[in-house]
């Protein structure tokens, strides 16, 4: 008995230093090196790849943001900023319940079933939604031109991108708000439009930060003559 | 170029890519595990551990090696989080409850990965690195090296012994794991993953104000979550943040690296049996139902059925843009049929028949191709059980590789294939008989059911993805999903063990003209065949109660 209790023990012990060894060379050493290395050839994408606008520094490329008008009184949820491009729904986004001294975003996807009631409503209320808001005099849009990425919300809440026929669905409410040519704006998209990698790799897709910048370089210079 | 195509053509370069590394890769672990050779840092580390790494080990001694290095990483995992308050380098986070504590605990030691807690707001950067991406690079060497003594089972004769459990695993580790961790951890940076150690910083925003983000070491964590198929995210979108996911050719890229090992070591299996027509034959079997399963995902998931998907006009709910449909089915099927559980989609929001196929690649075993090391060893197993019982249709001594499978290899094989289902239908039965579990679910109906069936299944085949719907940051939850887990992780290799030392004490049998030619396409077949009836059969009353209940409503 006493030397199968001293085995063990010993064993544990063999256990143990092998996992502290391993815990320097995998846990201390290697991620190290890697940012060390990667912080000396791409610091920019190391650190979030962020993107500035007028010098400043306004978010990162690849984390989607809403773009929405300010909190009214009375107000819960605030409404679209309909002067710029729109990303998708991000009804899975929640907000950090534990470590409160920070405000963090807290990535995440609705989990709702395709027979969800509620995911159908979100739906439904959201496809009302893009169609009445870009719906402009003589530029109609039905519920059947809405693409599904307009009304469904991403796996992490803080999808960058739309679908190219999301983001023309948007030009001419966008040309309307801005008092910009339609074609114009349709040019802009366009030169922001990042097709398949490789021609087959992934979907085609919009960035809206990036889209949102440029436009919004469009309209300084209008709006200051 | 329609999306459907575009998936179609993602699919096929994923299997180009890992052909070009299937020969190499796997000639290099045949030689990493057969080389009596040892590194001069390998040395060092055998100077800490106190061991000699040249001792030859029978079946038990190997199994109290995997059990004293994994015992120690749970004691180790659990303090680190219970003391995180007090560590620096810790964001200032507080410590984690004992009960979640245990959970991801046990979760990370099991290759298992799943995730009661919320990355981003509860792990700080020691834990994370120092704790969590440890245990994925050990859990998976771990793995390998339990199907390597397996396979030295079949390769030796008139031995009980397996070879040397620490030597395994520190090669596993440092010949393996590290170096291509770190060139595709520079890959990932290069895309736009996140490298530094910056902390919780604000960050302005387009339309004025700012955004709080942590920083974090999250190329290099997710490079080993993906290789080893660990699958625990740094935030809690895990793959589908653009921090961890950011392009379409990361996720094929991290596709890739779910599979490589795991098909590289059905040929690693073949040289060191010294037949690697035996190994193609294994691979054949893993790619059927690998190829089946994702056509059968693209296609459920492209036809989007379902009240709310429909009035979508897709499935794109829980899918980023720039994956798509084709990219996000490959990821959930390569996740579900290996032991990874990272996900680039939410698999809750899949179709009904989509969320089943997921559940269904876990319940196979995951053993297409499966995870590091238990997708070999659980396919092995499996070719066991078909070789007896193409033994018993013809009447003969069932042998594979010139071992005879008697009473005893059949035993082991047996215990094997029912520990899991046991643990799922037995924990998912008392969570749905006991009053307060089911109060967890977000979705009700079918669905709820399958939250929980998922939870289970996850945990006791060590998947750890999730219907994340389901809360599951309750004691019980915690509990009995820890328990699933290293149950689910552990005893399978106790029989594997067992079954490679009786293998291995066997003097070969010669080949005759009745022999069955386990490398024949028409052992693949029969291979397929055992695999689904067997979980068909186990399975298939849960299934209709929740995913099927679904679909075909």
């Amino acid at each position: 008995m006493n030397t199968s209790v001293t085995n063990a023990a010993r064993l544990l012990a063999a256990g143990l230093r092998a996992l502290l060894v391993l815990t320097v060379v995998t846990g201390i050493v290697y991620p190290l090196a890697v940012t060390g290395v990667a912080q000396g050839l791409f610091p920019g994408k190391a650190n979030g790849s962020e993107i500035k606008a007028d010098g400043k520094v306004v978010g990162s490329s690849l984390i989607g943001q809403q773009y929405n008008l300010p909190l009214k009184k009375g107000q819960e949820t605030p409404e679209p900023d309909l002067k710029w491009f729109q990303g998708r729904p991000a009804n899975g986004l929640g907000t950090n319940s534990v470590n409160t001294q920070y405000k963090l975003i807290l990535s995440g996807a609705t989990n709702r079933s395709a027979d969800n009631p509620e995911l159908l409503q979100w739906v439904k209320d959201a496809k009302a939604a893009v169609v009445k808001d870009n719906s402009v005099p003589g530029h109609p849009v039905r519920p059947s031109d809405v693409p599904a990425d307009a009304v469904t919300s991403s796996g992490s809440g803080l999808d960058p991108d739309i679908s190219p026929q999301y983001a023309d669905l948007q030009v001419h409410r966008v040309a309307a708000k801005n008092g910009l040519p339609v074609d114009r704006v349709q040019k802009l998209v366009d030169e922001h439009t990042t097709s398949r990698t490789l021609g087959f790799i992934g979907e085609p897709r919009v960035n809206v930060l990036e889209l949102n910048i440029a436009l919004k370089e469009l309209v300084a210079p209008a709006a200051g003559r | 170029m329609s999306p459907v195509l575009a998936g179609v053509l993602q699919l096929l370069a994923l299997m180009a890519a890992l052909a070009l590394a299937y020969v190499p890769l796997g000639n290099y672990l045949a030689k990493v595990y057969s080389s009596s050779k040892h590194l001069r840092v390998e040395r060092w580390i055998y100077k800490g551990i106190g061991a000699n790494p040249d001792t030859e080990m029978r079946w038990p001694a190997y199994l109290r090696g995997v059990l004293a290095f994994s015992v120690a990483g749970v004691l180790f995992l659990y303090l680190l989080q219970r003391l995180q308050g007090v560590l620096p380098g810790s964001l200032g986070f507080a410590s984690i409850d004992p009960d979640q504590a245990f959970n991801t605990a046990a979760s990370f030691v099991a290759n298992t990965n799943w995730q009661s807690y919320y990355g981003e707001q509860a792990m700080g950067h020691v834990v994370q690195t120092a704790g969590l991406a440890v245990q994925n690079f050990v859990s998976a060497a771990v793995g390998i090296a339990v199907a390597v003594a397996l396979v030295r089972g079949f390769a030796r004769s008139r031995t009980g012994e397996l070879g040397n459990f620490w030597a395994d695993l520190v090669r596993g580790v440092v010949r393996v794991l590290v170096p291509i961790a770190v060139v595709g951890a520079l890959i990932l940076v290069a895309c736009g993953v996140i490298q530094n150690f910056s902390g919780i910083h604000e960050v302005g925003q387009f339309t004025g104000g700012t955004q709080e983000w942590n920083g974090g070491a999250v190329a290099s964590q997710e490079v080993i979550k993906e290789l080893g198929t660990n699958g625990g995210g740094y935030f809690n979108a895990n793959s589908a943040h653009p921090f961890e996911n950011p392009t379409p050719f990361t996720n094929l890229f991290e596709i890739f690296l779910i599979l490589l090992i795991p098909v590289a070591l059905t040929r690693t299996f073949g040289v060191m049996t010294g037949s690697v027509r035996q190994g193609y034959a294994i691979l054949a079997t893993m790619a059927t139902i690998w190829v089946g399963f994702t056509a059968l995902m693209m296609w459920t998931e492209f036809a989007h059925h379902g009240p709310a998907l429909q009035a979508a006009g897709g499935a794109m709910e829980g899918k980023e843009v720039r994956f798509g449909i084709g990219g996000s089915s490959i990821f959930a099927v390569s996740t579900t049929l290996t032991s990874t559980g990272a996900v680039d989609s939410f698999h809750s929001s899949y179709t009904g028949l989509g969320g089943g196929i997921t559940m269904l690649g876990m319940m196979l075993g995951e053993i297409a191709p499966g995870g590091v090391g238990s997708g070999l060893y659980g396919m092995l197993v499996m070719a066991v059980i078909a070789v007896f019982i193409a033994g018993l249709m013809v009447g003969r001594t069932p042998e594979y590789l010139g071992k005879k499978i008697g009473t005893r290899e059949i035993k082991f094989a047996a215990c094997y294939i029912l520990i899991t289902p046991a643990l799922v239908l037995v924990f998912t039965a008392a969570a749905m008989a006991l009053p307060t579990p089911g109060d967890s679910m977000t979705n009700s109906g079918a669905h709820g059911f399958s939250e929980i069936l998922y939870a289970y299944t996850s945990a006791s085949n060590n998947n750890g993805s999730a219907f994340a719907g389901l809360n599951a940051d309750t004691q019980w939850f915690n509990t009995t999903l820890g328990l699933a887990m290293l149950l689910g992780r552990f005893l399978p290799m106790v029989f594997v063990l067992a079954l490679a030392g009786s293998l291995a004490g066997q003097q070969p049998v010669p080949a005759t003209k009745g022999t069955l030619r386990t490398e024949k396409p028409l052992f693949s077949g029969l291979l397929v065949g055992a695999v689904l009836i067997i979980t068909g059969l186990t399975y298939f009353p849960a299934l209709a109660l929740g995913p099927l209940a679904e679909g075909l409503a």
